[in-house]
């Protein structure tokens, strides 16, 4: 077992036990955290994988600011413990069980195609050496994937523009 | 992995421990340094009874807090509460690891670079870290279970969304005019020895705004407002006692020194000032280049004191403008100024002057707009009449 190995085992070991954090426990500021931890131990792995910007924009995204937002509005709501109880909670049960098998089956799809498929597993040897620079990332958005780019900026945009027209509808009517 | 030279090895552990020792101990002159320079700038003293100059005083107040009953109130969110001053501490000792603080020294025929990691993300390394210290603000002030605090990590946790923006796009400019990576030594190295080949000159519109966006970041005067004494007790460190208290403290100086040695990389010519860091033999020549850097942070650290000791606070609705309607389009500005003239001339010369044109512009306009936007004060009209909202107000 080199380095990697035990890198690759401890950061997928500390994603997964954030993960089921997440869901075990019963304080939503606990879960936001634990959600962190996941994220850390995954940009770890893309760090493994050689993709190093992937890894920071994890860190900077989704640790740094989304969470942020949650763990804010969390505050402001002032969530308690939740619980799963009463008859909207049974039926949340059912729904959880019912997701929770779908998700299972596709998991074990998954890992039981990935084994059998040698693709993957002569993929697995030579993808350690490379590492994807920032400039590589940029250029492949500027030329092959500009279209889907310009896009999801355009979405992003109409989002923003969503957002403001709600917030300004009230502010003029108190004018 | 396996055959990594035990040079590395050897002289990484030695930076390590170097570089995590002069962050400590440039957190206890610093302490010192605030409380002298404040003096001097208010005409008094400041501590200067333990030691030569007082400057024993931080060993004095760090094993009085050492000392002090390590008080957890019954209240308090008892994990997170002890969590928190760690969680901000951390993050502002591992940002200083990809930091370059000096070219290179040459021990016995092996060319060691005075830098703990030279990764080829190293900027986006010192965002993404320290976009994680709003946590352990965000948490302590959440645990302690007190308004107080709470509001005052609100506060905290807003600004420094918002101005985290401004500190990542101040640095695209410079981006764009360097080679195709984001290492901060290849930033420090292509810069010239000179002055006039800085970045600084050449996105100076940029340089105001990140470093305006890093005071917030630190939450230093004029941005302090996380901790407003006049209206939140002591803010989100309310219910801290002892070295839970103080490692906030520590905190906010470490992250101090880290953000003036980045700025110092990425604006001021990192280590370069007028070849004087080719001086001398191999040995040599990294000590010196060592020693310029060390002086340009610690001139850029007196900036800090200076203005939190000559600035007043801001008001929360002013600090949201000031940095949603006015940093942020300078610097979006200076993005696209700056990507169209170097395309079309490729002269610095020539991106410089346009960068600080097309700011002055684009500040004059944003301060036209929020001039004229500006609700007139409702006390009295023209006409020195009471308004109906005036009379709300007496009722």
């Amino acid at each position: 077992m080199n380095a990697e190995q035990i890198l690759f085992i401890l950061f997928g070991a500390v994603s997964l036990i954030g993960a089921i954090a997440v869901i075990s426990f019963r304080h939503p500021i606990y879960s936001a955290l634990s959600l962190i931890v996941t994220f850390f131990a995954q940009a770890g792995l893309f760090v493994l994988l050689g993709a190093h910007f992937v890894a920071a924009v994890q860190v900077i995204v989704y640790a740094g600011a989304i969470m942020v937002l949650f763990l804010f509005v969390i505050m402001l709501l002032n969530l308690g413990t939740l619980s799963v109880q009463g008859a909207i909670g049974r039926k949340l049960k059912g729904l959880a069980i019912i997701l929770g098998i779908l998700f299972a089956a596709e998991g074990i799809y998954i890992a039981v195609n990935a084994l059998n498929d040698t693709a993957v597993a002569s993929a697995e040897s030579g993808a350690a050496a490379v590492t994807i620079t920032t400039y590589d990332i940029g250029e492949l958005l500027f030329s092959k994937y500009l279209l889907p780019f310009e896009v999801t900026s355009l979405i992003l945009l109409a989002a923003l523009i969503g957002v403001i027209v709600l917030v300004k509808r009230e502010g003029q009517e108190e004018n | 992995m396996e055959n990594i030279p035990l040079v590395l090895i050897i002289s990484s552990l030695v930076k390590i421990l170097i570089i995590v020792h002069l962050l400590l101990i440039g957190v206890m002159i610093m302490i010192w340094a605030e409380r002298r320079v404040s003096g001097w700038m208010q005409d008094r003293l400041g501590p200067n009874r333990v030691g030569p100059q007082g400057l024993l005083q931080p060993v004095a107040d760090g094993l009085k807090f050492l000392f002090k009953e390590d008080l957890i109130p019954d209240h308090v969110d008892k994990p997170l509460y002890v969590m928190a001053p760690a969680m901000l501490l951390v993050p502002a000792l591992v940002a200083v690891a990809v930091v370059p603080f000096g070219s290179s020294i040459t021990v016995l025929g092996h060319e060691i670079p005075l830098q703990i990691a030279d990764v080829n993300i190293g900027i986006l390394y010192i965002l993404a870290i320290t976009s994680l210290g709003v946590y352990g603000v965000v948490l302590g002030a959440w645990a302690s279970n007190n308004k107080y605090s709470l509001l005052g990590g609100l506060r905290s946790s807003a600004q420094m969304i918002s101005y985290e923006l401004t500190l990542g796009l101040g640095i695209i400019g410079i981006l764009m005019l360097t080679g195709n990576t984001l290492s901060l030594r290849t930033i420090a190295i292509e810069q010239g020895a000179y002055p006039w080949q800085w970045n600084f000159l050449i996105h100076f519109p940029a340089f105001l705004a990140f470093t305006t966006a890093m005071f917030a970041e630190t939450n230093r005067l004029p941005f302090d407002l996380a901790e407003a004494e006049q209206e939140l007790v002591a803010g989100y460190h309310t219910e801290y006692s002892s070295m839970k208290f103080a490692m906030f403290f520590m905190a906010e100086y470490m992250n101090m020194i880290v953000g003036s040695a980045v700025t110092v990389t990425l604006f001021l010519g990192g280590w370069h000032f007028f070849g004087l860091e080719n001086m001398g033999g191999p040995v040599w020549s990294g000590i010196i280049s060592f020693g310029i850097f060390f002086v340009k942070t610690a001139i850029f650290l007196f900036v800090f004191i200076w203005v939190r000791w000559t600035l007043p606070r801001f008001r929360y609705d002013q600090l949201m403008n000031f940095g949603w309607k006015f940093l942020l389009p300078v610097a979006l500005t200076s993005i696209v100024v700056t990507g169209t003239l170097w395309i079309t001339t490729n002269s610095r010369l020539i991106v410089g002057i346009g960068n600080v044109v097309s700011a002055f512009i684009v500040a004059s306009i944003v301060a036209g707009l929020l001039v004229m936007r500006t609700p007139k004060p409702a006390i009295q009209d023209s006409d020195n009449r009471l308004t109906p909202t005036a009379l709300d107000a007496i009722e």
